[in-house]
């Protein structure tokens, strides 16, 4: 092999993601006085943290003061089908309050409540106004506001040590390829500018994931670029777990047209707003499709739901505001059954419904993005809207109190959409900006004294430096092979039509095989140009981990033979309490994805009793509903 | 339904390149990045371009198209002629790294260099208490995407690297303003810093930045403006210097500037003794005094006379009928540079040892 030159950089906390939860992390582990790295696969500030529209769901109540942490924790595990990690979503309820505190004392700006606190907006799913947001860009404002305070601490380190970089600092347009171990403990991580095509290595006793999701395998997303899955591949081949693969969110409303921007979506606070969705016939659709689980608490006429925007303790909530797959799947129902729109959506009109000036005030960057990119007046006509893949629910099987990985590796942590359990089948709106704040602070606090810990520092071995190096070089020295832009769009045809928003069993065998035939034809890929800032270089590289990302998924969606949130399965059209003991748990096995069944933790006692046993005989068996009733029995003697 | 149209995309990197022809596929309600990203997985797979969220939010894909500073995914192919060729450039006022990507980090440099904000020493998490109204004014700017395009049109920097150790640019200005308006900012010093230490006065207003602005962000007339207006106004205005005669300087009241903006702790913390209100003025007292003796409030400046006009009361449009082979001078014809020293508001830092 030639002299490959690799830089090399020594820190005790390596952070990759430079997202909500990364520069959460990143903060975190740095104040614990530990010498951090963020690696950004983009420039710095752009990740995607800054498409989330609506807010972070926080349970502040500061516009309806009935609320608090037990009802935040209950919609949580309500709109995740009780599939969630009890234990994270009870952490998240109790502690997103506070970190979104914390967000003023770094300058952020949100919206107010006329006796100056901060404002909070109704969203799907939870009971109360929760969210805290600043108009539509509420996600723009949590990354400038992080970002903001990384460099807040870089002036510190520069008036302490003289160096801006002594203790933190950001490697932008840097992808990470592999982790490396010593032994089973996380001992580093590798990777390569993308400007230069140079490689990086950093040396590091603690890794905290926090990639992002996996929405590039599919045809329809809302998700960037970056988002291919590299964390979960990552901790993947480092010997750790995924769970809950199968579910990923399809947002109901994503643009349908025009082509150029299919996929980008359309915040639920129009629905939140006044919004309604309508089909081609211009039915108000949403009130044929509230589930039995939900009857109770939405309206069933038009008028009720109407009363609800202005009086929202007497009415219940207008359908268009159920949980996100309920809608998705609504949609997709009506478009199928030949009441869609030319475009293949549905209507969602805000336009007859609100002012032209309140709808500009108060969905100002949606008012200018369908004017900018569609020249669409939504103040004038209705969108045109359908189901888009958004938010992957399943990632890295974590410690819930530490974000440590499972598996078998050591010193490895995540955080974000990257980790799975916190939202179960299915995530509310909202709760993703504060479950980057808590359990990013979490992972980046934890992977500093996990580091505290070590007697040694974990060594890198040459051999598997050397083995990614000419990973990584491969696809620009093969000439013979394929070119990776269409093996993306065949990866991304068979995630889109065969392990889509409706699923069947003959499909999901279906893609496998077809996944089969594409990891042959991944492993050939060839990329034509030099190192400097070659994109299809790069997107050879993420290739790999997009297949295997979308291997556990498919293979998941197939064992699981039921619906449930962000899983439908046309040939099990129902919930089965059984299945909602079950988590499914990837890991490698070689190159193969093994899947293994295991039991979902038990929720405490005082958690359960927060549900009604009605409620909970929806979703829970026969024999835990008598352990419910024996333990409610207990408390009443 | 796509139809071809012309392409010219800069292909090369810091040691050269050229622009190249492509003719490409383009579809309906398409924008520029799209038709980037079909070259991409057609005919140039390694063509380089940074982009993120193509939806306008994350500001990565700034370039120049037909030689305006636009972000390619907000870019509607259907605001050009079918037969228009587009010619895509990388941006001029930053070093080309490969094609269309350029080394933006000029801007992360003066991001560290802009002191953050500072949380008011006296109030918990939680106890943060603003009004809408007063926020707002901060939040424009903070709806800022840092797509760069505002500090690649600036001409200070834009063709005059020279210009880029002493100036911040747009941008930070009105990360400056923003928290300089910000109602609970413990820092006080805002527009003194934009001025001595961002270049705030090499900006002559322009607006070239605010009209390449795709958040729409009044960055002039709101962000640069405003503190332009207050940075000068202490340290210009006759009265603040008769005033700082009288008192000694540090005891000039300050109660007339501070009141109205500002409630609860803001004013708590902004009314400190020796510190200055956000409504303007220096810490520096030499600098103050400076200041103050090298301006001639009563000066008798020349009034420029403008140059001849035609028959019909208009300057003359051509050469070939006009008295010089150049334009007439702004400053009038009789006015020649350098100008003498006494007719400048300068204050020279040796000033003092002349005396």
């Amino acid at each position: 092999m030639t002299e490959t030159r690799i830089e090399r950089h020594h820190y005790d906390v390596v952070v990759i993601g430079a997202g909500g939860a990364g520069l959460r992390a990143a903060i975190e582990a740095r104040l614990a006085g530990k010498r951090t790295a963020i690696i950004s696969k983009s420039l710095f500030g752009k990740a995607h943290t800054v498409m989330a529209e609506g807010g972070a769901a926080a349970a502040m109540g500061n516009v309806n003061s009935r609320d608090n942490w037990q009802v935040h924790f209950r919609d949580t595990m309500r709109g995740g089908k009780f599939l969630n990690n009890f234990r994270m979503a009870e952490l998240h309820a109790k502690e997103s309050p506070q970190r979104i505190w914390e967000l003023e004392t770094y300058g952020a700006l949100f919206d107010r409540t006329p006796d100056g606190k901060i404002s909070q907006r109704n969203f799907g799913g939870h009971e109360y106004p929760r969210l805290a947001h600043v108009g539509d860009r509420t996600g723009l404002e949590l990354i400038r506001t992080l970002q903001q305070k990384i460099v807040s601490l870089q002036q510190e380190d520069k008036r302490d040590h003289g160096d801006y970089e002594a203790r933190i600092r950001v490697f932008s347009e840097t992808t990470i390829t592999e982790l490396l171990l010593d032994g089973d403990r996380i001992a580093g991580a590798f990777g390569y500018y993308r400007e230069s095509g140079e490689f990086v290595l950093f040396e590091a006793p603690a890794v905290v994931l926090a990639t992002g999701g996996v929405g590039r395998s599919y045809k329809v997303t809302s998700n960037s670029w970056e988002y291919t899955g590299d964390g979960h591949a990552l901790a993947l081949r480092a010997g750790g777990t995924l769970i809950n693969m199968e579910f990923l969110q399809f947002h109901p409303t994503g643009m349908v047209w025009p082509p150029s921007v299919k996929g980008i979506l359309v915040t639920e606070s129009v629905r939140g707003d006044g919004g309604v969705l309508k089909n081609s016939e211009g039915k108000r659709f949403m009130f044929d499709y509230v589930p039995d689980v939900f009857r109770k608490q939405y309206a069933e006429t038009e008028e009720e739901a109407d009363r609800w925007y202005t009086d929202p303790d007497n009415n219940r909530r207008p359908p268009e505001l159920l949980p996100r797959d309920e809608v998705a799947r609504a949609i997709n129902t009506e478009v199928k059954e030949g009441r869609g729109t030319p475009a293949g959506g549905v209507y969602l009109d805000i336009a007859s419904r609100k002012s032209a000036e309140e709808i500009r005030r108060r969905l100002p960057s949606m008012y200018h993005q369908f004017k900018e990119l569609a020249d669409v007046d939504i103040t004038k006509e209705p969108m045109e809207v359908g189901p888009t893949c958004h938010y992957v629910m399943g990632g890295v099987e974590v410690d819930p109190d530490s974000g440590a990985a499972f598996g078998t590796v050591r010193g490895l942590f995540a955080a974000g959409e990257v980790s799975g359990g916190m939202h179960g089948s299915n995530r509310l709106g909202g709760n993703s900006l504060s479950d980057l704040l808590v359990f990013g602070k979490r992972a980046g606090g934890h992977a500093a004294s996990y580091a505290d810990g070590l007697t040694a520092r974990p060594k890198l071995a040459v051999a598997a430096v050397e083995a990614a190096v000419e990973t990584a070089l491969a696809p620009l020295q093969r000439d013979t092979g394929e070119s990776p832009y269409v093996l993306q769009q065949d990866l991304q045809a068979v995630m889109g039509d065969l392990v889509g928003i409706i699923r069947r069993e003959g499909e999901l065998v279906d893609a496998l095989s077809r996944l089969a035939e594409l990891r042959e034809r991944v492993a050939k890929v060839s990329a034509a140009g030099g190192r400097r800032y070659n994109p299809g270089w790069h997107l050879a590289l993420d290739l790999r981990n997009m297949l295997v990302v979308s291997e556990c998924t498919a293979k998941a969606a197939l064992e699981r033979q039921e619906s449930r949130g962000g899983h439908t399965r046309e040939d099990y059209p129902a919930m089965d309490p059984k299945w909602r003991r079950v988590n499914l748990v990837c890991a490698l096995e070689g190159d193969t994805v093994r899947l293994t069944h295991k039991p979902l933790p038990k929720m405490r006692p005082e958690l359960i009793n927060l549900f009604d046993r009605a409620e909970l005989g929806k979703y829970l068996t026969d024999e835990e509903l008598a352990e419910f009733d024996a333990l409610a029995k207990e408390a009443g003697n | 339904m796509g139809s071809k149209r012309q392409f010219r995309i800069w292909r090369g990197d810091e040691s050269g390149g050229d622009l190249q022809d492509y003719t490409v596929e383009v579809n309906e309600g398409e924008v520029v990045l799209d038709v980037i990203h079909r070259l991409q997985a057609t005919e140039a797979p390694d063509l380089a371009c940074r982009w993120n969220c193509k939806a306008g939010k994350c500001g990565s894909c700034s370039m120049e198209i037909n030689g305006k500073p636009r972000l390619s995914c907000m870019t509607r192919m259907s605001t050009f002629e079918e037969a228009e060729t587009v010619t895509v450039t990388p941006l001029r006022t930053f070093p080309v790294i490969r094609d269309l990507v350029t080394d933006v980090s000029f801007n992360y440099e003066k991001a560290r260099e802009t002191p953050a904000f500072a949380p008011p020493a006296d109030l918990a998490p939680g106890e943060y208490r603003m009004q809408q109204v007063d926020v707002e004014r901060s939040q424009e700017f903070r709806k800022c995407i840092e797509c760069f395009l505002c500090q690649n049109v600036c001409h200070v920097i834009r063709d005059h690297d020279e210009n880029k150790q002493a100036f911040s640019g747009p941008r930070f200005f009105i990360r400056a303003a923003e928290l300089d308006m910000h109602p609970l900012d413990a820092k006080t010093d805002r527009k003194e810093y934009a001025q001595a230490e961002q270049g705030l006065g090499f900006c002559n207003i322009t607006k070239c930045c605010t009209e390449v602005c795709p958040e729409h962000i009044k960055i002039t007339d709101n962000g640069i403006i405003p503190m332009k207006e207050r940075v000068v106004d202490r340290r210009y205005d006759p009265l603040v210097w008769l005033g700082s005669k009288i008192f000694r300087r540090g005891q000039v009241p300050q109660t007339s500037v501070n009141s109205g903006q500002h409630s609860g702790a803001a004013t708590t913390s902004a009314a400190h003794r020796g510190v200055h209100s956000h409504a303007g003025g220096s810490h520096d007292a030499r600098a103050e005094r400076q200041a103050q003796q090298g301006v001639n409030w009563h000066r008798e400046v020349p009034h420029p006379t403008a140059p001849a006009v035609d028959d019909n009361g208009k300057l003359p449009l051509t050469e070939l009928t006009f008295d010089r082979a150049a334009a007439p001078s702004p400053f009038g014809d009789d006015v020649t540079f350098p100008l003498p020293p006494e007719h400048l508001n300068f204050a020279h830092p040796q000033q003092d040892e002349k005396h």
